[in-house]
């Protein structure tokens, strides 16, 4: 009896789509299909995600499609696909109601080839899943970099096996591309441009971040363990092969969210991260540093006991820096401009490659290979610990004497 | 005769007993349309606010069957059960015996697999359950009525989708379960007594061990801190649990909770966006102003307000009441 109902729903789409003059959007594709056109209300679309079938497609024409309300998907193994990241959107200008703009709660989810425009809140957010394919999508606020704009544009959190590849983000408020609270990562050859934070790994395990391009952002890449999470202490990211270049936005992030304290022009950031290996990439032409390395003990007090709040096991090694100059901004940029400072009171104030707050634990045993930050061969990018909090009896250094050692490589993602 | 009438519906949906209904098929529809006198109606210390509706609740049981007590879950109910809530709009809510306007009547069905929900939505003209119509994608409601104040309100009223029942009953695990049924909710004047004394409710403890209902509206109910705990318990903590919805968020706002962090105090925001407001910590102690627990549960703006679905306007009382609880909490945030 149930069957029946889809048939006849399936059968009465196809013939209220088949009024239309534009091809069916179904057409080419193999097993069940739902096939929308342009002119699909809010109500069609949802429906289609309801009636589809496991395992089948929703296929959007060419066009762009008006949705007034956020979309969810509670299906497994449905893929939704357009004919393209220019030629298909889904446009939420006129969203008002639902905080997403499509929420999907289903394993074995594959988006491609359309955009999603102007939600209100987060673009594209699955939660809980275990398979999640992103291909060549593109998320963007069109108005350009807004605090009204959403907060995340690809947005897994708590997922096993993600892959997002070949897409776009754009305009994000918080992160365009934001993996959270996941394991077995690979984000790989994707575009981040004018979001507070280009590409957020965060409280995620098994990483691996490639041959993206992450430019005008206020941040790159950014590696971030925070605490009072469900998911804790991540470990095990790579970011390597990647462009990161003039990421130099204004921080337009809301305030009290921790993104906000990323000072405009940094390049990849590691906060309290462990086992990353940055390695391969080009960043150059930041106004704050090229790589930061931060503990959580400058950003805020910790109340959570599970939580490991400084940077461990990371590696450094084989990157190409460059053009790093100017005066860095906000709470960090204060720090980094105070320390060096303290190094060169006449100056010149030019900013480093790679900083690092300088924060040990104290309760760990100095040079304990598997706590060590190691920095090598990155051509003559130069450094500085900024001792902080600067007190008494602490200087900064440049000296990268005790950062020369190495570490095992972190294993690559498959999936 | 309620039982022989269920059984009758069960017949016809041919599935041998077990699978009570359809819920896109034709039968529910007639089960929405059950007459509510011949159900089990109940009733909540503290409803969840849903854009000054007015709710009726019932429960239908397979015949000799009961539900389960439990002391903080909802109670467990049998395969075949049906529950049965039904919205509406007073036309002036200073006149509760007056005129109304049904909007939807939802129904969660238990079968085999587990619960499954569907919304039968009403033409504005009619209030007669055989004119409902299933609306499996939702729907959106232009309604008006004279407020409690005197005062004209509109609000364009919210039928969740079918996949939204989830977003909010998936309390724990992403399992659908019921969230008014808890003895907490159900404990309010001599309800669950009679609910027990009936056999609606099985496996109780003694009186004395249950746990208190609280009404948030009625200040006689309870101290403020009582009354607004339970407020956020019905309103948000389907969600905010460790095991629910908002779990990355790190808030859990369940009656049980007494962790200061968890429950917001001087906690940061996690991944609020424009949530925030600008404000730093969840609850800031004796500052509601400064809290973005007050500033979400009195914003209308969709990826703003709290709870995200189901509501369009500020439960100006209840969120009176949160800033109440909040202005008399001692200490103060870093």
């Amino acid at each position: 009896m149930r069957m029946g109902m889809r048939a006849r729903f399936v059968i009465g789409f196809l013939l209220a789509t088949g009024c239309s003059s534009d091809p069916d959007p179904c057409e080419g594709i193999v097993g069940a299909c739902i096939g929308l056109t342009s002119g699909a209300s809010t109500t069609e679309v949802q429906t289609a995600l309801i009636e589809i079938e496991p395992g089948g497609t929703i296929a959007f024409g060419k066009g762009t499609f008006e949705m007034t309300g956020e979309l969810s998907l509670d299906v497994a193994g449905v893929t939704l696909v357009g004919e393209g990241m220019d030629a298909t959107i889904l446009s939420y200008k006129n969203q008002t109601n639902g905080a997403q703009g499509i929420l999907v709660t289903a394993d074995n989810f594959t988006a491609k080839d359309f955009a999603i425009e102007d939600t209100k809140g987060d673009a594209l957010k699955i939660l809980g899943t275990t398979g999640v394919t992103i291909q060549r999508v593109r998320v963007e606020w069109t108005g350009g970099p807004k605090e009204t704009n959403g907060a995340y544009g690809l947005y897994p959190v708590q997922c096993k096996k993600v892959l997002i590849e070949d897409s776009v983000a754009k305009a994000a408020s918080d992160a365009g591309v934001y993996v959270g609270q996941s394991d077995q990562i690979i984000v790989r050859r994707n575009r981040a441009e004018l979001n507070v934070a280009g590409i957020e790994i965060e409280n995620s395990t098994n990483a691996d971040v490639y041959e993206n391009t992450a430019t005008t952002n206020t941040g790159g890449i950014l590696v971030f363990n925070l605490p009072g999470l469900d998911v804790a202490n991540g470990a095990r990211t790579r970011v390597h092969d990647n462009e990161v270049f003039d990421n130099n936005t204004e921080n337009f992030a809301p305030a009290g969210n921790i993104v906000g304290k990323v000072p405009m022009g940094s390049g990849v950031v590691i906060l309290a991260a462990h086992e990353v290996e940055i390695f391969k990439n080009t960043i150059k032409d930041h106004k704050a540093f090229n790589v930061g390395m931060v503990s959580y003990v400058p950003v805020g007090t910790v109340n959570d006991p599970e939580y490991d709040q400084y940077p461990t096991a990371i590696h450094i090694h084989d990157n190409t820096m460059t053009g790093v100059s100017d005066m860095p901004t906000g709470e960090l940029g204060a720090l980094l401009i105070t320390a060096i400072g303290e190094l060169y009171p006449n100056g010149p104030f030019i900013t480093p490659d790679i900083a690092w707050d300088g924060v040990v634990d104290p309760a760990r045993t100095p040079g304990n290979p598997a706590e060590k930050i190691c920095i090598h061969d990155n051509g003559d990018a130069n450094f500085i610990n900024l001792a902080w909090p600067l007190s008494e009896g602490t200087l900064p250094s440049e000296s990268l004497a005790p950062h020369a050692c190495t570490l095992p490589p972190v294993p690559a993602v498959t999936l | 005769m309620r039982h022989t009438l269920l059984l009758i519906l069960l017949a016809a949906c041919g599935d041998g007993g077990t699978e009570p209904c359809d819920p896109l098929g034709p039968m529910c529809k007639q089960l929405a349309s059950y007459p509510l006198g011949d159900a089990v109606p109940y009733a909540l210390s503290t409803p969840l606010f849903s854009d000054y509706t007015v709710k009726d609740r019932s429960i239908i049981l397979p015949a000799g069957e009961s539900l389960a007590w439990r002391d903080r879950d909802s109670f467990v109910a049998p395969v075949g059960t049906i529950v049965v809530k039904t919205f509406s709009y007073l036309a002036d809510r200073r006149d509760p015996a007056g005129a109304r306007r049904t909007l939807e009547t939802r129904l969660l069905i238990k079968q085999d697999a587990g619960w499954t929900g569907a919304s039968y939505v009403y033409p504005e003209a009619s209030n007669d359950p055989a004119d409902a119509e299933l609306a499996i994608a939702g729907a959106q409601l232009t309604t008006s009525w004279t407020h409690a104040d005197g005062s004209a309100k509109t609000n364009d009223y919210v039928v969740p989708n079918k996949n939204q029942c989830k977003e909010c009953h998936a309390e724990h695990d992403e399992v659908i379960d019921l969230l008014g049924p808890k003895a907490r909710h159900l404990n309010t004047g001599d309800q669950l007594a009679e609910l027990v004394d009936a056999g609606v409710v099985t496996g109780a403890p003694p009186r004395a061990q249950w746990p208190a209902g609280f009404a948030a509206y009625d200040p006689a109910s309870g101290t403020v801190e009582q009354r607004a705990r339970a407020w956020l318990d019905i309103n948000c903590s389907f969600c905010h649990n460790e095991r629910g919805v908002a779990r990355t968020s790190g808030l859990y706002l369940t009656a049980e909770n007494t962790d200061p962090l968890t429950l917001g105090i001087c906690k940061p925001p996690v991944a609020a966006g424009r949530g925030s407001g600008g404000r730093l910590y969840g609850i800031v102690p004796g500052q509601p102003e400064a809290s973005i627990m007050t500033f979400r549960i009195e914003s209308t703006e969709p990826d703003i307000r709290m709870p995200e679905l189901g509501r369009n306007l500020v439960d100006a009382e209840g969120a009176a009441l949160v800033r109440a609880w909040i202005g008399q909490l001692p200490g103060s945030c870093p």
